[in-house]
């Protein structure tokens, strides 16, 4: 009886386990197969043909055309940062350091992060959505026939393009969020625009744009690949096929991607504190 | 499976299975040098996991593929050279967006070859006036009806002067009318580029006037081999079957339209 009562006690431990068992196995094989898509993708620069013209299209995909929805997000993140600031500073008589709590939460977190959640959000889901349909219309198989390097063709440009816009855009929205700190704070709250410049010069230091540049770049990274990574395979990994395996690896890019930026967020801040 | 020097490729022993169902059950076949040679079969009978095995899109599970001699897999020598001498016409075309019918046609030969630009747009517009299509060179492929994107389609397969082109139900979903020009292209085409013509298709009697030999293939196994004539004479079950699906249709339609009372 007892015996009988230890087997299933067992058999029931091992049902439990195998699901993590498989999960974990999943998830290893995914890591290293992406590991070695993003390994392909650099390895496949230097004999890319026609590079240049891929990439001036990709940074203008990834560049001029989102570049609207960053200046927005960044005019509003720089006003609300200059209305809360101004109220919280002002309870300890500090509204002179709004130019640098403005510039500084711009810069350090703000810019890189947002304006790299705003870029996965448009330009990475167009791309896995482009390549996901290239890989469902037989495009991808079309260039592998040909005896193109596919990977080298349709990703590689983009990751270059990633490491250039990117931080160009966190720049840019650095820009727009300071002037909206100082419409929110100087024009409308009162705080003197000389006052506020003047914060904001005396604030950042070549540390913190290294850190916005670098946590940028490294974002861009992260996204081009993972967006790549999942409009390439879509439909091949997965059980689904056609429009809804194109609309499920887009959603699975833009949540993987944005969770990548946010967790590796976390991480580079703690190198730069 | 005995290797003729004048076949182009031949395919012994090829096995693939999806998820435990055997598509291609050991096919056997020898295609010949210069000619169209279809492959025929009811959808479902693995045709197009065949191409794509002979493509390398799939990788097969057991068989050898033979091309001009050589083993293809063996080594990524075989298989370059194999890409760099054939070319795939795909059922939906598979033709780039983003880019002109002239970018399209140039596409092969800029990332490929190591000819220069004034000679690369030479050859392109070439294969282009081949097909009829110079004049809509600045057009994307979305603004072209589907009869010119299938002759884009095939001035881009035949710009490199492949000496093999795999034609992946290239009639898929067209109007009889459109599946006879589109036969009459590739007849046309592979006469004046001399290629070998690898068809695989289910249009039975466009395939017929087209092709010189045919080849049938039902559930996952090649079941005839031979030309046209052979293949309209034949009696075995499986070919007549296929072939006189019309004839059954019709006998079909007539028993459900007799006043008969239907079977329940």
């Amino acid at each position: 009886m007892q015996r009988v009562a230890i087997s299933l006690f067992l058999s029931l431990k091992l049902e439990m386990i195998r699901p993590i068992g498989r999960i974990s196995l999943d998830v290893i094989g995914g890591l290293g197969d992406f590991s070695l898509f993003c390994g392909k993708s650099f390895l496949s620069l230097p004999r890319s043909r026609k590079l240049w013209q891929r990439f001036v299209r990709a940074v203008h995909e990834q560049g001029a055309v989102c570049l609207p929805v960053v200046m927005v997000v960044g005019v509003f993140t720089g006003l609300v940062l200059g209305l809360q600031g101004y109220h919280v500073l002002s309870r300890f008589g500090s509204e002179g350091l709004l130019g640098t709590m403005v510039s500084l939460s711009l810069v350090r977190e703000m810019a890189p992060v947002l304006a790299s959640l705003m870029l996965v959000g448009q330009a990475g889901s167009a791309l896995a959505a482009e390549l996901g349909i290239q890989r469902n219309t037989e495009q991808i198989a079309a260039l592998e026939t040909m005896g193109i390097d596919s990977i080298g063709y349709l990703v590689a440009p983009r990751l270059l393009a990633s490491l250039l816009v990117y931080p160009a855009q966190a720049a840019l929205f650095v820009v727009v969020g300071l002037w909206g700190g100082s419409v929110s704070g100087s024009m409308l709250l009162g705080v003197d625009s000389g006052v506020y410049w003047s914060a904001v010069d005396r604030a950042i230091e070549f540390h913190d744009l290294i850190e916005c540049f670098s946590k940028a770049s490294i974002f861009g990274l992260l996204a081009t690949s993972i967006c790549s990574y999942q409009g390439f395979h879509a439909g091949l990994n997965h059980a689904t096929s056609g429009a809804r395996a194109v609309s499920a690896a887009t959603t699975r890019a833009v949540v993987l991607s944005s969770i990548m930026v946010l967790m590796s967020d976390y991480i580079i801040s703690s190198f730069f504190v | 499976m005995h290797t003729e020097p004048s076949d182009i490729l031949t395919i012994s022993g090829l096995k693939k299975n999806f998820g435990g169902r055997e598509v291609l059950t050991g096919i056997e076949l020898a295609v010949p040098r210069g000619m169209i040679f279809t492959v025929l079969g009811p959808s479902g009978a693995g045709k197009s996991v065949l191409l794509k095995c002979l493509a390398g899109i799939i990788t097969p599970d057991a068989g050898v593929i033979m091309f001009d001699g050589s083993a293809l897999g063996e080594n990524d020598f075989s298989r370059r050279d194999f890409r760099k001498r054939s070319a795939v016409l795909f059922q939906g075309n598979a033709l780039f967006d983003s880019l002109t019918a002239l970018e399209n046609v140039s596409l092969p030969l800029e990332q490929t070859t190591q000819l220069d630009k004034d000679e690369i747009r030479a050859r392109s517009l070439d294969s282009l006036r081949q097909l009829e299509m110079e004049d809509f060179r600045h057009h994307h492929p979305g603004e072209l009806s589907g009869g010119m994107q299938k002759r884009l389609a095939l001035a881009r397969a035949i710009v490199t002067q492949p000496e093999l082109v795999l034609f992946d139900e290239p009639t898929a979903g067209l109007d009889p009318l459109r599946r006879n020009a589109v036969f009459a292209m590739i007849a046309k085409y592979q006469r004046l580029a001399r290629f070998t013509a690898l068809i695989v298709t289910h249009d039975v009697p466009e395939a017929i006037v087209a092709s010189d030999r045919v080849a049938l293939l039902e559930n996952g196994q090649i079941r005839f081999e031979g030309t046209p004539a052979d293949f309209t004479s034949s009696s075995h079950p499986v070919v007549s079957m296929f072939r006189d699906s019309e004839a059954a249709l019709r006998s079909t339609i007539l028993s459900i339209r007799s006043p008969e009372p239907l079977p329940s």
